[in-house]
């Protein structure tokens, strides 16, 4: 088995290198910047502010040399952001555009975000973690509170004013009484300033905000409702080919031997062999299909484990551990403190990321340079794996990111990119390729399968004396607990995967919360004591009660529930922000069908930039999390995967959501936190626990559907 | 096999050339430049591609155009007239009924179909119509409220 299916997502998530590959300077910045305003945001700020330090190094009057983003007040006065950042859907061009328009004191739609057109915008690792909110969104306010102080001080000079004495009212700065008043082109007209943001720049407050902190309606919502937003599949460029691979009958294969010749004889059709790559550009579609038909292809396949064998593989290839830190007090202590002990196994499968819009690139050789336009989450880092598989420089590949059928984490890589660049390289013409439904769901990565062993000990009162978690595979992500139990030891094991996996919107911090959540609602079992009030009695965390807490009221916990029926509720922090999940389930006696009744999901992210946006992401992952939970899972043999297609693949739909009571605790005193991954991880525990209760049968492993009426 | 040299698509006719198997879909996108409407899974299982033809929701990804030729085919770009949006597209954005987008169109066009033929659909007629189109991002309920708010049944809008 190669060994390149390592787990991705530690890679992505620890980020604690530092960064080394900014290609956005000072002197790649002036040659964009034509004059106008801009304000400067130091990559290292963003850095800064990742690592939990506060603030900046000291005003200088240079330049930095690395750019991490800006703001740009044209002369005409136009107003753009400039970032790295990608739009799928989280609305952060919303809510990027809400921060710096609440700043510059003018409307949102007067603010244009660039973003992820590596030409344009400054190196930013990528998409994903939920840092857009905490990291980026802090700094560009700052950027934009400088720039407006330097408007309103040049604002002041022409109006012959003081700076004090001038406002902006509706985008127009406005003297002491209103008798003069300048628009932002008046201001920004022949000036070439460029400033880095200052350290002591001031922000608005929280209580004061008037832009961030509302719900602004989606940017560019119109397009998206009458199809005009052009995504990458879109993208049609002049002489453009359809490119098309051919791909293995399964993972893992070699090429033995290709007859590519009939193909070749078709009309305007390119056959391009590398290795073990196959591809094909037709003048359209149809014709390439006809030309794979064509084609007389042998490969070799060798023998691959598949899911039956899976989570034995797992623990057998893991590694003795690989993070999730020292343990804490003692275990053996901790053990012999308690009156009961319980020891329990759960496992999660592996599952697809399935964003609706599938891979896709567009490539284009011209001039010397490769341009690209692909959906990922990582336009700097399939810049970079461009840049590497064609052996040219990172300047002369330019990746642009359209905003895209969305991704969950299942973005980060440039295969597609690759696979079209090759195709556009070797027929000389622009080239579209977008994977199929199959191509996805087999070529590239799933959410880790994963094993965890959890060994606990608990007091008659309630107190959990002893929390022993081994995480085999999924990953570390929220392995650590909010629950103050006084002896822990954690690990996570590294092993080897079968199947290549990669990050997943909220990494293992579902897999970790499951087997955490479901555990203790065994021990409140096994003590007796209420699930609420047994978990209450195990937390410190003043925000995790007050999720919980919220959960439980606005459920109607403790409430009597009719006879075939059950809830159960679990909690959890990632990421900076808390969740509690309620879930009611009623189970046909007769065909184990479970149903979801309703959910309750309460969510803490400190202060809230966009309620409206907020509420729908929090709804949106908890419904996501109805798959992972209750259906998801995929199944494999021999390098195959056996369910790669919707019809065999069942996600969420309509008639699978109940009703959904979404609580938003707004914490004006807290900084913002990202919400796009942890609503997710609550539900799938709560479930469980409702199963539970239903029926008294208690499950252990994700999807919860397949264990309650296995598939014939 | 004959090929399809026209197709009616939002009240024009348009010249293309394909085979009469090529998809709906693919004639559409790849021929006549409308990409409004989506691929998600060429097997009729999440609705991305759906269209109106002769005033009926169809999966445009399964049905060969050769089974459309003269019929009235809408497409998302088609559902505005003269510059105003559909009810449905309003009430879309009014309820802000989506994420990424990506199945927005279809979902608009089953939508439109269903209130074709029923103007004022319980919610579990809704459900029931809206069942084989896929929304990865979750955004479900508010796709429902928006169909209530274009029927008139929506009970209550958030702001």
């Amino acid at each position: 088995m190669k060994n390149e299916f390592d787990l991705e997502l530690e890679r992505y998530e620890l980020f604690a290198e530092p960064f080394y590959n900014f290609s956005f300077n000072r002197r790649q910045f002036l040659k964009v910047f034509s004059g106008g305003i801009a304000l400067l945001v130091p990559a290292s700020n963003l850095l800064a502010q990742e690592q939990g330090e506060s603030g900046g190094r000291g005003f200088d009057q240079r330049l930095p040399n690395d750019i991490g983003a800006w703001i740009h007040i044209e002369e005409s006065g136009a107003v753009s952001v400039f970032t790295g950042k990608v739009e799928l859907g989280q609305n952060i061009r919303t809510s990027l555009a809400q921060a710096v328009a609440e700043e510059l004191h003018v409307p949102v739609n007067t603010i244009r975000l660039v973003m992820a057109d590596t030409d344009l915008v400054p190196f930013d690792a990528g998409t994903f973690g939920s840092r857009t909110t905490p990291t980026m969104a802090p700094q560009l306010r700052k950027a934009a509170a400088a720039a407006r102080e330097t408007l309103i001080a040049l604002a002041a000079e022409q109006l012959k004013v003081a700076p004090a004495d001038v406002r902006i009212v509706n985008a127009r700065f406005v003297n002491h009484d209103a008798s003069k008043s300048l628009s932002l082109a008046d201001v920004a007209k022949g000036q070439k300033l460029v400033k880095t943001i200052p350290p002591d720049v001031a922000v608005t407050t929280v209580k004061d905000w008037t832009i961030a902190g509302t719900s602004v309606p989606k940017v560019g919502a119109r397009d998206f409702v009458t199809g005009k937003h052009e995504y990458t599949t879109d993208i049609k460029l002049p002489g453009m080919l359809f490119g098309r691979v051919v791909r293995a009958p399964a993972l893992n294969s070699s090429l033995v031997s290709a007859d590519t010749k009939p193909a070749e004889a078709i009309a305007g059709v390119t056959v391009v062999r590398e290795g073990d790559f196959v591809g094909i550009t037709a003048p359209d579609p149809q014709t390439a299909a006809r030309a794979e038909k064509a084609m007389a292809l042998h490969w070799k396949t060798p023998g691959q484990p598949g899911e039956a064998e899976l989570f034995e593989l797992l623990k057998r290839d893991s590694s003795p551990s690989r993070g999730g830190g020292r343990p804490v007090g003692s275990i053996a202590d901790g053990m012999s403190a308690a009156d009961k002990k319980l020891s329990q196994t759960y496992i999660v499968a592996y599952i697809a990321h399935a964003p609706l819009e599938p891979r896709a690139a567009v490539a284009e050789w011209k001039d010397n340079k490769l341009t690209v336009w692909t959906g990922t989450q990582r336009p700097f880092g399939v810049r970079s794996e461009l840049a590497e598989a064609f052996r040219i420089p990172e300047d002369k590949v330019r990746v642009i990111v359209p905003d895209t059928g969305s991704g969950y984490g299942g973005k980060h890589t440039g295969e597609c990119a690759i696979e079209a660049a090759r195709l556009a390289r070797a027929s000389g013409k622009p080239v579209k390729l977008v994977w199929t439904r199959e191509e996805e769901f087999t070529w590239a990565y799933f959410r880790p399968a994963g094993v965890i062993e959890v060994s606990t000990g608990v007091k008659n009162d309630g107190t959990v004396t002893a929390w022993e978690f081994h995480n085999y595979n999924s990953g570390a992500s929220a392995i650590q607990t909010k629950y103050a139990f006084p002896n822990q030891n954690i690990q996570f094991h590294n092993s080897k995967s079968p199947l290549r996996q990669g990050s997943y919107r909220g990494l293992a911090a579902t897999a970790n919360h499951f087997a955490r959540e479901v555990h203790m609602d065994e021990l409140a079992q096994l003590v007796g004591m209420d699930p609420v009030a047994f978990r209450l009695k195990n937390i410190q965390d003043q925000r995790l009660r007050a999720v919980l807490e919220a959960t439980a009221k606005s459920f109607g916990w403790g409430v009597k529930r009719q006879s075939g029926r059950g809830a159960g509720i679990a909690c959890g922090f990632e990421k900076g922000s808390y969740i509690g999940t309620a879930a009611e389930v009623s189970v046909d006696p007769k065909t184990k069908k479970v149903k979801l009744e309703r959910i309750v999901a309460a969510f803490e992210c400190g202060a809230i930039v966009n309620p409206v946006h907020l509420h729908n992401q929090v709804e949106g992952a908890v419904v996501q999390a109805i798959g992972g939970a209750l259906f998801e899972g995929i199944h494999f043999q021999n390098g195959q995967i056996l369910n790669p297609k919707f019809s065999r693949y069942r996600l969420p739909r309509f008639s699978d959501v109940p009703p959904i009571e979404i609580v938003l605790l707004d914490r004006k005193d807290l900084p913002s936190a990202g919400a796009g991954e942890t609503p997710i991880v609550g539900l799938a525990p709560a479930i469980s626990s409702a199963i539970f209760e239903a029926t008294g049968q208690r499950i252990r492993s994700l999807p919860l559907d397949a264990q309650m009426s296995p598939k014939v | 096999m004959a090929n399809v040299t026209s197709l009616s698509v939002n009240g024009k006719k348009l010249p293309l050339n394909v085979d009469s198997q090529t998809s709906l879909l693919s004639a559409l996108r790849d021929y006549l430049n409308l990409t409004g409407t989506k691929y998600g899974c060429g097997e009729s299982q999440c609705g991305a591609c759906t269209v109106l033809v002769d005033g009926v929701a169809t999966r445009s990804c399964v049905t060969p155009v050769g089974k459309v030729a003269g019929k009235q085919i809408t497409t998302i770009e088609g559902l505005e007239t003269n510059g105003q949006l559909h009810p449905l597209q309003q009430a879309f954005i009014e309820a802000d009924a989506m994420q990424c987008g990506y199945c927005t169109s279809g979902m608009i066009m089953a939508g439109a179909g269903l209130l074709k033929n029923n103007p004022k659909p319980s919610r579990e007629e809704i459900v029931k119509a809206m069942d084989r189109n896929l929304c990865r991002c979750g955004t479900y309920l508010r796709i429902v409220k928006a169909i209530e708010i274009a029927s008139g049944t929506a009970k209550e809008v958030r702001k």
